[in-house]
């Protein structure tokens, strides 16, 4: 096995009196597809909500590539290569499915003052780039037809894959999705199952999922945790998880 | 008509009188050195006794009178058609244009008191559209604005008087000390959000102008800095007499001396200045840097999430925004020559703010007409310049009634794909 990508241990956080995740620890081997799943109110989205700076945890260490990155900004985090989406869809609604992937890009551009303002040919070749790279992945997920449409009008299911393109504008290594799946009907679910195998097969991107879509998460995970109640409760491949009782008990409550 | 009605109607008939009474029916009169309270012309009283019975009667037949208005004709409203023409931003830029045009042509026609007036207005629309960066672009909430455009007139006002720096010279420096001023404010204050970062500008803006009155060594105090240097052409004064070492202006071109040529010159540097703030706005709007201001404004937790750094990003709107009230506050100074902390009140603020979301947040057509609106209506109106609060009341409450999106809001200029 090569040095994993993500290693998390003992990871504790905790708001005043309520432990919502308790001890957990994470391995993530470069090119995976890892899923975390669990009951609702499990402390899934708190554990991402760590690892992406959003939360600063009360405890355990976070290591990227072997580098701590548990005391970083959130933004800093994202200049590293982890890039989250969001459980509820958070695209900027007013602007068009292609500034949204333009604007993903900031960091990448030449966001120089006097070159934007002068137009020099350094700035029009960045931002005509910008907007190629952005075609592109429009294309890839899709959404070709729908470039200069206001995000917030596209349908539910666009807007996941919209989402899911801006977080590859970035360049990311490792790509955290919140709950994905969640809204989308069987024939969405299953592009998207397509989409996250092409992240990993095409473009080299270890992908860290939520999911409540069992099959989703059977079908495409190389590797799964449970979560029950903020602490770890299983880990292993998904034929160890379909025949664990523990998780069995703690989806479907004692028989 | 109900006992609901009656009573609604009995109550407001009372607060007229309660309001009104005290306002209007007692006069305060200077009796020796003392003040003595009397009433009023038995008219005014009777003025306020008849306005009570009016809303009597208008609130309990309100109902049947807003019935009767509702079948009456409604005004015209501009068609959709119409109202989306007028606000696409391309329909926008070239009615500016137009506007530019006729801005070149007006010292041609205007008397010297209305070119007089345009410079004025010219100056609360830089101000107008380095406000908008930060308000409509970014959407921080900065209503101690008039702060920098304070730094950037004392700026000026000091370094003309202490270094004999001229216009030209301090224009650009007076720019950058609003923007350090900016930056240096902005880098506490913008983790704050929404009402916070208003209150915290608020008081920004009020210790600036406070420290400016108390430094009474440096900056004059409540007297301010008079007699400051008017801008030169290519060191050409407009003075009837040049000081020495200095030519003027009528004597070079061999022409008689007219008052007016200073006032057209300071005119065509604040159109000058104007057109540079237009420009660099609408380049900005086009930049990463405009996109990632919107992106900002949208959601703050998605552009975290994506490797942007917020605070960077609203440094930057402050420190822009603050620097083009620099620009406008120097050119003030050179205007006026004087300056007092008294220019540079909450008022001015409020009024810069008002322009801002009359307009239409985020227009720059907007901007310049509300700009128009705000400087010029006073301007006409200094009979009644007593009412002039009322009036700024009254107009914004019935453009939130009317027209809650601004007099011309703009459609946002998108980026498009082409295929």
């Amino acid at each position: 096995m090569s040095r994993p990508i993500l290693e998390v241990s003992g990871l504790t956080m905790r708001f005043g009196g309520l432990l919502a995740v308790n001890n957990v620890a994470l391995s993530v081997q470069p090119k995976q597809v890892v899923s975390i799943i669990g009951p609702n109110g499990a402390g899934k989205t708190t554990v991402f909500n760590c690892l992406t700076g959003f939360y600063q945890p009360s405890g355990g260490d976070i290591l990227l590539d072997g580098e701590p990155i548990q005391q970083l900004p959130g933004h800093k985090i994202a200049h590293r290569g982890v890039v989250r989406t969001f459980q509820n869809v958070r695209l900027f609604k007013e602007m068009t499915a292609v500034e949204n992937l333009l604007v993903a890009q900031h960091r990448h551009l030449n966001t120089n003052f006097l070159a934007g303002l002068l137009k020099t040919p350094g700035f029009r070749r960045s931002e005509k780039a910008a907007m190629e790279y952005a075609a592109h992945w429009l294309e890839i997920v899709n959404l070709t037809d729908v470039a200069n449409r206001p995000a917030g009008t596209l349908a539910y299911g666009q807007q996941r894959r919209l989402e899911i393109a801006r977080c590859m504008m970035t360049r990311p290594r490792l790509l955290m999705l919140d709950e994905p799946a969640a809204g989308l009907n069987p024939k969405e679910t299953e592009d998207l199952k397509q989409l996250i195998g092409m992240l990993r097969n095409e473009h080299d991107v270890t992908v860290l999922l939520i999911e409540h879509d069992m099959h989703l998460v059977m079908s495409i995970s190389d590797h799964i945790y449970v979560i029950n109640q903020g602490t770890p409760l299983a880990d292993g491949t998904p034929e160890q998880i379909r025949n664990n009782p523990d998780v069995i008990k703690a989806y479907l409550g004692e028989a | 008509m109900n006992a609901k009605n009656l009573k609604t109607a009995f109550f407001s008939a009372l607060l007229v009188i309660a309001v009104a009474y005290p306002v209007l029916g007692l006069k305060l009169t200077t009796v020796g050195i003392k003040l003595e309270v009397h009433g009023a012309s038995p008219a005014v009283l009777w003025t306020i006794a008849a306005a009570a019975v009016a809303m009597f009667f208008w609130q309990l037949f309100r109902d049947r009178l807003s019935s009767a208005w509702a079948s009456a004709p409604s005004m015209p409203k501009l068609p959709d058609s119409a109202s989306n023409f007028l606000t696409l931003p391309s329909t926008q830029r070239w009615i500016i244009l137009g506007l530019v045009v006729v801005a070149l042509a007006w010292p041609f026609f205007g008397s010297r008191g209305a070119v007089d007036i345009a410079t004025l207005i010219l100056i609360y629309v830089m101000l107008g559209l380095g406000l908008n960066i930060v308000v409509g672009l970014a959407g921080l909430l900065d209503l101690g604005y008039v702060g920098f455009y304070a730094v950037g007139a004392y700026s000026y006002a000091l370094l003309s008087h202490y270094y004999g720096l001229g216009f030209w010279v301090c224009l650009p420096i007076a720019g950058m000390m609003a923007a350090l001023f900016g930056f240096l404010l902005g880098f506490p204050v913008l983790r704050l959000r929404g009402d916070y970062l208003a209150i915290v500008t608020l008081g920004f803006g009020e210790i600036i102008r406070i420290l400016l009155r108390n430094m009474t060594e440096v900056t004059g105090g409540p007297n301010g800095i008079s007699n400051i240097e008017k801008p030169t052409l290519f060191g050409l004064s407009f003075e009837r007499r040049a000081a020495e070492g200095m030519q003027t202006f009528h004597e070079y071109f061999g022409i008689a001396y007219n008052s007016i040529n200073k006032v057209i010159f300071l005119y065509v540097i604040a159109l000058l200045l104007v057109l540079l703030t237009l420009f660099v706005i609408n380049r900005l709007l086009r930049m990463p840097i405009g996109r990632a201001w919107e992106a900002l404004r949208e959601d703050e937790i998605a552009c975290r999430a994506l490797g942007m750094n917020p605070t960077v990003i609203k440094l930057s709107a402050f420190t822009l925004g603050a620097c083009f009230a620099g620009f406008a506050g120097s050119f003030f100074a050179a205007r006026q020559g004087l300056v007092t902390p008294e220019s540079f009140t909450f008022i001015e603020s409020a009024i810069i703010l008002a322009i801002v979301v009359l307009g239409g947040m985020g227009s720059q057509l907007g901007i310049i007409l509300a700009a128009v609106v705000m400087i010029l209506m006073p301007e006409l109106m200094r009979e009644f310049s007593e009412y002039r609060m009322l009036f700024f009341g009254a107009l914004m409450v019935l453009m939130m009634i009317w027209r809650p999106q601004g007099l011309l809001p703009m459609q946002r200029p998108h980026l498009e794909l082409k295929p």
